[in-house]
């Protein structure tokens, strides 16, 4: 069994590590670098608790090879914070409840921030479109829309 | 234990693939079978970034095999596939899924090569010479060679193309069945009726009793009526999760006569 070296930008920082064969970024991130933000849910990309983005676009980690992200800028939800300083879309989750259990949370705010970079003031609908590939089972979703909503640009910041 | 190689050309790749190896495109398919344990000992990719591009031939647009659907969403010459790219998946699988890939997707799955059915779309499959029909690929899909690129000719009139996706869950959901209606005209006839059902068979399948009851009609009420009494003719749908054969039965004439009526106003 080769181990196969992988250096990746994880969330602005350079690491490396070893990936074995068939082990999938999810995976790799836990278990080799020690990002433990984002979960493994269904590990079918189903659930979209895995969600990271690789060179700016979402993508689920349990569906991506660890040893192909070589080279890439991988961000995960620990990466939003800045020191003890919360990203806004955080202090907006915890503002309007968005997390209840919380295992879906990390996913969800990469799919919002993505969004929110791309899209400072999208609608209620831009809004739903981009979560939909990430399940919640607590919340009902109406939470986490408003809290992606209240940070929208021109709204008030949660 | 899977290992992975990776070609620079899918030349290269062809010449590896064997019994033991798939290929791995944007991993949404292959991916879930590694990680529950029973992928093939070998995955093969290519790096090429040749695949990955759109390009417009005549009237012919080519999608290369790793153009993904969110590639498909961002390029204007594609708009009349848009409709059928925002319904796969969400939007991290869009970001992975590719165009080749969605001509193996396992059932339920294939809503796009349900579209590229429905179009005509040609396939280049490397190290053979010219173009195969999508028909022909999904017929023996697992002999069916490495594809580079899928050709499209552009509707010359894109009201002439419609699909329409039935799924339990919304934005983001499972067909229970798609439909793809291509009804090119002249004169205000059909002629050239094509028409695609996803998630009713095996691999997307044509309607035969559909495209008869079309073929060299006027689009109205009673032709959509026609069409829709014959829609199961040449599909054979399974009972899975998402629905039983029954059911899908059952409602494919009913979607068939909705989406025509749409394309019927325009």
């Amino acid at each position: 069994m080769v181990k196969k070296p992988v250096n990746l930008t994880l969330n602005d920082s350079p690491r490396a590590a070893f990936a074995d064969p068939g082990q999938n970024l999810l995976d790799f991130l836990r278990r080799e670098i020690g990002d433990l933000s984002p979960k493994f849910g269904c590990g079918q990309g189903t659930c979209g608790a895995c969600t990271v983005t690789i060179d700016g676009q979402t993508q689920l980690s349990c569906l991506v090879l660890a040893e192909t992200v070589d080279g890439k800028e991988v961000r995960t939800a620990s990466g939003l914070a800045n020191g003890a300083t919360l990203d806004p879309l955080q202090d907006a989750f915890m503002d309007h409840f968005a997390a209840q259990c919380g295992y879906c949370t990390p996913g969800m705010l990469v799919s919002a921030r993505t969004l929110l970079d791309r899209n400072p003031r999208p609608t209620r609908d831009e809004v739903i479109e981009a979560i939909s590939g990430n399940l919640c089972r607590c919340t009902g979703y109406e939470p986490i829309i408003t809290a992606i909503l209240s940070v929208a640009e021109g709204r008030a910041r949660a | 234990m899977t290992t992975l190689e990776t070609y620079p050309t899918m030349e290269d790749a062809a010449r590896a693939m064997g019994a033991d190896a798939t290929f791995l495109g944007g991993g949404t398919v292959v991916m879930r079978a590694v990680n529950e344990g029973v992928a093939t000992p070998r995955l093969i990719r290519v790096t090429d970034p040749g695949l990955a591009h759109i390009s417009t031939v005549g009237e012919i647009l080519r999608l290369g095999a790793s153009v993904t659907m969110a590639d498909v969403l961002a390029h204007r010459d594609l708009a009349f596939l848009h409709p059928v790219a925002r319904q796969i998946g969400g939007p991290q699988v869009r970001n992975m899924a590719t165009v080749a890939g969605n001509l193996f997707a396992e059932h339920p799955y294939g809503d796009f090569a349900t579209a590229l059915l429905a179009l005509g779309a040609q396939v280049t499959v490397t190290g053979q010479g010219g173009a195969r029909s999508v028909d022909e690929v999904l017929r023996d899909r697992d002999r069916a060679g490495l594809v580079s690129a899928v050709e499209i000719p552009r509707p010359r009139d894109v009201r002439s193309f419609g699909f329409r996706k039935v799924s339990r869950v919304k934005p983001k959901g499972v067909s229970v069945l798609c439909i793809a209606a291509y009804l090119p005209r002249e004169s205000g006839r059909i002629r050239g009726a094509r028409v695609a059902f996803g998630a009713m068979g095996p691999t997307p399948l044509r309607s035969s009793g559909a495209e008869r009851a079309l073929e060299g009609q006027m689009l109205d009420t009673a032709t959509a009526e026609g069409a829709a009494a014959a829609a199961t003719e040449g599909l054979s749908p399974a009972t899975d999760q998402i629905a039983t054969e029954w059911y899908r039965r059952e409602v494919a004439g009913v979607h068939l006569k909705r989406l025509l009526t749409e394309m019927e106003r325009g």
